[in-house]
C-alpha cells in the first residue's frame, strides 16, 4: 500500500508528482491511500523537484477536468481522479465521453459544483475602498468560498482590475495585487478584514443598496427564484442584501396600493410638442451638418480631423471624391494633397473656376496605415462608403447643385448605393435624386506608370469635366 | 457620491426597471490593461439577485424620466405624474465607474425618456459610453437603449461604443402602437433595426467593431390583446429579418400612475415564462412557431405546462423515441432532455446501450421524459403515451421540480 501525503487545499502539483510516480510503477488505485497533510497553502513546497516519473500523456479534457476537482474540498477527490487517470491510461481513452459511467459522473458533479463556486466569487465578492497611505485609494474584500480556488479565481480579478491596488481576504488563503504583480498570503479571519463602518468609501455601498432596493419590482416578488441563485450564505458579504427583508415584507402592501389607486388622471400636455420637436432635429443649415461632423467619431480610429466640403451653396456643379488623404487630413481641407492639384489643373484646362464649385469627399476622415514614418492611405470599405452616405446626402440637400460630379469608384457608389466599373460607365448617369456624372479620379491618373498613356487619360479627364460643365 | 445623487439614483433605477433585458454576454473578450478598467469575457456574470428573482447584472438606469411622448403602457409617459429626475452625463459615468469597481455590476445599461429632441436625448447617451470608453479606457459592458426616431448618424456612434444597442419594440402589432403610443411608429423601430443589423453585419465582415454583441429588443405582453402566436409571430420575423440577439418578453406590470386605457389586472407571470420557454424553442430546438402554437389553445400557450410538454401530448404518435436510435432533432423534441442532455446522449451512446440508470445520470428531467423514451431496458408498459391522464399525471406532483 502507497500513502501520498499531499498539502491542503487545491495540490495540483502534488498530484501531478504523485500520478507520475504512481504511473511509471503501475500502481493500480486500490493499492493507492491519499491524505491531506500540512497546511501550507501556496506552493510553499513547489521547490519539490518532480522526483521520479515522466510526464503523463492525457487527453486535453481530463487535465482540464482534474485542474478544476483538485480545488474541490472532497476529500475523496485525489482517489476518484486518481481511478480516472488509471482507467483512461488503460485503454479507456474516451472514458469522459462516458457521461452515464458513475465515476465520469461524480467527477462532474464535483467539477460543476467547483465551478459554481468560482463564478459566485467572481460576482458575489464585493470591493470596498479604503484610502492608502499615499492617498491613493486601496480596495478589500472579504470572501467566504466553499473551495480551494482562491489560486482560481485570481486571474480573473487581476485581468479585470489591473489598474487598481486590490486585496481579496478568504479563510482559505489571500491574494494582493499591487497594480504589477500578485502576491499570495495566508488564511484571513473575518476581522482582518476591516468592519463596514471602518470604510470610507464615498457613500457607494449607500447608493448601492439604494440602487438594489429601486430596481425591484414589488409586483414581481419571487424570494425562492432569488435564493435559488444567491443563497443565503453569501448574503453576509454583500451590503446590498440587507435591505432585503423590508422589501419583501412590503411588497404585497405596495402592490395592493397600486392596485387600489384609480387611473391617474393625466395632466394635459400638448402632444403636437413632441411631434414638433421631432421634426425639428434634423440639421437645419449646412453649418449645422458640419458641426455635427465635426462632433461625430471617425468609424476608423486614428484621422486627425473631419474634412468637411467647401464651396458656395447653390453652386452648381458639386464634385464628391473619395476620402482625405494625409495631407487633406493634417490641413483640414479637400484636394489640397497631389491629387487636388491635378484636379486643380485640370479644371483650369478645361476652364472652370474651382471657386465656384462644391468641393467634397464620400467619407468624411483619413484611413491609413502608419508604415515608418509615412502614412499609407487606405481605401474605405462598402460599409464604410453606407456609414458615412447619410452625411454626404444631407450635404447634399444643402448645396442644391444642379449636377454631382462623382470622381472614381468610391465616390460612385456612395452615389449610386452599387458597385460601379467607372472606366465602362463613366459619363451622365442619374443619381438617387440627382443629376449625375461619373469620371475617374484624379489619383488614378497618378497611378498611370507610362508618360504617354498618362497624357490620354488626362486629356480624356479634361474632356469629361468640359462635358459635365457643359451638362450643368 | 452625496445626497442628490443617491436621490437621483432611486429614481432612475426605479424608472428603468421595467425594461426586461439584463443580460450582460454575447460582447468579444476584452480587458482594460494597464490604464483601463475592466473586462469582458463574453458569458456575463449576475452580481445580485433581487426579491423579484432577477438579476442584477448592469446598472440599468434612465438618463431622465423626463419624457416628451405620451405612451400608455410606460410609467414615464409625459402625462404621468410621477417625480422626475435628470443626470448629467458626468454623474452617469462616475456611478458606472464606482460601482464597477466595487465589483458590483458588469457595465451599464443606459435608457432614457426623450427631452427635448430624439437626437438631442440620443447624443447624451452616446456621450455616456464615449466618455466610458475613450476617456477612462472603461472595458465594461455597454449596453445602450436607443431612440429610433434619433438621426440616423447618431444610432451609429452609439453602435461604434456600446456592446449591445437594443430598440424596443414594446408592441407586437401595429395597430397596438398606434393606439398605446401614438408618437411612436412601427416603421421607424423597424426601419431602424434593419440599420443596426445592416451595420452589424457589415463589421463583422470588415473586422470592425460596431455593437458586437448584436441587437435586442422588448414586447410587452397583456397590455394589449396579442395573442401568443402573434408575439411569437413577430418575435421569428425579428431573429430571421433583422438578425435580433434575444427579444425579451416583459409581462405588463402594474405601475403607480397607471393610465386608464390600460387592464386593471396583470396577466400572469406564467405567461411571460412560458414565452421565454416557446422562444428557447424557435432559437435553439428546430421548433416553428405553427408548432408551438398547435400546443395550445386558441392562439394562448397552455398556462398549466410548458410548450414543448404540451406539443408532445398533442403528437402523441411521434413518441416514444429510442435513446439509443434516434437522431439529434428528435431527442430534442423530448419533454425533459435539454439541448446538453441530448449532447450526453448522442456521445455516451457511441460506446454504450443507454439504460434508464444511465440516462439519470444524464438527466435532471427523466421524470418528465419517461413516457416518452425507450431505453435499452425500458420500454413504457402498454404505451404510456395513450393514456388519457398523461398530462394530469406529469403536471401536478412535480411542479417544482420538472420546470428548471
Amino acid at each position: 500500500m502507497h500513502t501520498i501525503t499531499l498539502r491542503e487545499g487545491a495540490d495540483l502539483d502534488g498530484f501531478r508528482r504523485a500520478v507520475r510516480r504512481l504511473a511509471a510503477a503501475g500502481t493500480a488505485p486500490d493499492k493507492v491511500l491519499w491524505s491531506v497533510g500540512a497546511p501550507s497553502l501556496f506552493g510553499g513546497e513547489a521547490a519539490l523537484a518532480s522526483e521520479g516519473g515522466a510526464p503523463v500523456f492525457l487527453p486535453q479534457a481530463v487535465g482540464q477536468l482534474i485542474e478544476t476537482v483538485v480545488c474541490h474540498g472532497d476529500p475523496e477527490r485525489y482517489a476518484l481522479l486518481y481511478r480516472l487517470v488509471w482507467r483512461v491510461l488503460n485503454g479507456e481513452r474516451a472514458l469522459l465521453d462516458q457521461h452515464a459511467d458513475p465515476l465520469v459522473h461524480r467527477l462532474e458533479r464535483l467539477d460543476k459544483a467547483v465551478r459554481r463556486d468560482i463564478h459566485k466569487m467572481h460576482a458575489f465578492l464585493r470591493f470596498r475602498a479604503l484610502p492608502g497611505p499615499d492617498g491613493e485609494e486601496r480596495y478589500v474584500a472579504w470572501f467566504e468560498p466553499d473551495h480551494h480556488i482562491v489560486e482560481a479565481v485570481a486571474p480573473f480579478f487581476v485581468e479585470r482590475f489591473e489598474s487598481m491596488a486590490w486585496t481579496i481576504l478568504t479563510p482559505k488563503g489571500s491574494l494582493h495585487w499591487d497594480r504589477r504583480r500578485l502576491m499570495s498570503g495566508p488564511p484571513a479571519e473575518r476581522p482582518d478584514a476591516p468592519a463596514h463602518d471602518r470604510f470610507v468609501d464615498d457613500r457607494f455601498a449607500e447608493g448601492w443598496q439604494r440602487y438594489y432596493e429601486s430596481t425591484f419590482n414589488p409586483a414581481r416578488v419571487n424570494p425562492t427564484a432569488m435564493r435559488a441563485e444567491m443563497p443565503r450564505k453569501y448574503w453576509a458579504n454583500m451590503p446590498e442584501t440587507a435591505a432585503i427583508p423590508a422589501m419583501v415584507r412590503s411588497a404585497p402592501a405596495r402592490v395592493q396600493a397600486m392596485l387600489e389607486a384609480e387611473a391617474a388622471v393625466p395632466r394635459r400636455r400638448m402632444p403636437e410638442k413632441a411631434v414638433a420637436a421631432m421634426a425639428r432635429q434634423a440639421p437645419d443649415s449646412l453649418a449645422d451638418l458640419n458641426r455635427l461632423i465635426q462632433r461625430s467619431e471617425p468609424l476608423v480610429p486614428g484621422a486627425t480631423q473631419a474634412v468637411l466640403g467647401e464651396g458656395p451653396e447653390g453652386a452648381a456643379i458639386a464634385i464628391v471624391g473619395e476620402q482625405p488623404g494625409d495631407q487633406e487630413d493634417r490641413e483640414g481641407r479637400p484636394f489640397v494633397g497631389p491629387a487636388g492639384q491635378l484636379l486643380t489643373a485640370a479644371l483650369e484646362e478645361a476652364g472652370i473656376d474651382r471657386g465656384g464649385l462644391y468641393l467634397t469627399n464620400a467619407v468624411k476622415h483619413f484611413k491609413f496605415v502608419q508604415r515608418g514614418k509615412r502614412r499609407i492611405h487606405q481605401s474605405p470599405t462598402a460599409g464604410e462608403v453606407k456609414h458615412y452616405r447619410w452625411w454626404l446626402m444631407t450635404e447634399l440637400g444643402f448645396v442644391r447643385p444642379r449636377l454631382v460630379v462623382a470622381l472614381g469608384a468610391t465616390a460612385a457608389l456612395a452615389m449610386t448605393g452599387r458597385p460601379v466599373a467607372v472606366l465602362r460607365e463613366r459619363g451622365p448617369m442619374a443619381f438617387d435624386g440627382w443629376n449625375g456624372f461619373i469620371t475617374v479620379h484624379p489619383s488614378y491618373l497618378l497611378r498611370l506608370p507610362g508618360e504617354e498613356e498618362r497624357r490620354r487619360a488626362q486629356a480624356a479627364f479634361v474632356a469629361d469635366l468640359r462635358r459635365a460643365a457643359a451638362l450643368a | 457620491m452625496d445626497d442628490a445623487l443617491i436621490e437621483k439614483l432611486g429614481i432612475l433605477a426605479d424608472a428603468a426597471k421595467y425594461d426586461a433585458s439584463c443580460a450582460s454576454s454575447g460582447a468579444k473578450p476584452r480587458r482594460g490593461g494597464k490604464e483601463g478598467l475592466g473586462s469582458t469575457t463574453g458569458a456575463g456574470i449576475c452580481h445580485a439577485y433581487t426579491p423579484d428573482g432577477r438579476c442584477v447584472s448592469l446598472l440599468k438606469i434612465l438618463l431622465t424620466n423626463h419624457c416628451l411622448f405620451d405612451c400608455v403602457y410606460c410609467i414615464n409617459r409625459r402625462s404621468s405624474n410621477v417625480r422626475r429626475a435628470r443626470f448629467t452625463v458626468e454623474e452617469v459615468v462616475e456611478l458606472t465607474l464606482g460601482f464597477y469597481k466595487r465589483n458590483c455590476i458588469e457595465g451599464l445599461f443606459l435608457s432614457s425618456g426623450i427631452i427635448r429632441s430624439p437626437d438631442h436625448t440620443m447624443e447624451q447617451m452616446m456621450l455616456v459610453a464615449r466618455t466610458l470608453r475613450r476617456d477612462h479606457g472603461f472595458a465594461g459592458y455597454i449596453h445602450l437603449k436607443t431612440i429610433p426616431e434619433a438621426s440616423p448618424w447618431l444610432i451609429e456612434q452609439a453602435g461604434l461604443w456600446a456592446d449591445r444597442l437594443s430598440i424596443n419594440l414594446e408592441l407586437p402589432s401595429d395597430h397596438s402602437l398606434k393606439a398605446f403610443a401614438p408618437e411612436k411608429n412601427g416603421g421607424t423601430i423597424k426601419a431602424v433595426m434593419g440599420q443596426v443589423n445592416e451595420r452589424i453585419v457589415e463589421a463583422k465582415e470588415e473586422r470592425r467593431r460596431f455593437s458586437p454583441a448584436g441587437q435586442s429588443t422588448q414586447l410587452i405582453v397583456g397590455a394589449d390583446d396579442a395573442t401568443d402566436r402573434s408575439v411569437l409571430e413577430t418575435s421569428g420575423t425579428l431573429y430571421q429579418r433583422y438578425g435580433l440577439r434575444r427579444v425579451y418578453y416583459s409581462a405588463f406590470s402594474p405601475i403607480p400612475e397607471a393610465s386608464s386605457v390600460l387592464p386593471v389586472k396583470p396577466p400572469p407571470l406564467q405567461r411571460e415564462n412560458r414565452l421565454y420557454q416557446a422562444d428557447w424553442l424557435l432559437r435553439y430546438y428546430g421548433f416553428t412557431v405553427e408548432e408551438i402554437a398547435s400546443g395550445g389553445e386558441g392562439g394562448m400557450l397552455d398556462l398549466g405546462i410548458d410548450p414543448k410538454l404540451a406539443w408532445a401530448l398533442k403528437n402523441r404518435e411521434r413518441f416514444p423515441v429510442d435513446v439509443n436510435r434516434a437522431d439529434r432533432e428528435m431527442l430534442l423534441r423530448v419533454p425533459g432532455l435539454g439541448a446538453r442532455a441530448v449532447d450526453k446522449i448522442l456521445s455516451a451512446r457511441r460506446h454504450t446501450r443507454l439504460r434508464m440508470e444511465d440516462l439519470g445520470r444524464l438527466s435532471n428531467g427523466l421524470r418528465r421524459a419517461r413516457p416518452f423514451l425507450i431505453a435499452a431496458d425500458y420500454h413504457p408498459a402498454g404505451g404510456l403515451t395513450d393514456r388519457l391522464d398523461l398530462r394530469q399525471r406529469l403536471v401536478t406532483p412535480s411542479s417544482q421540480l420538472s420546470l428548471f
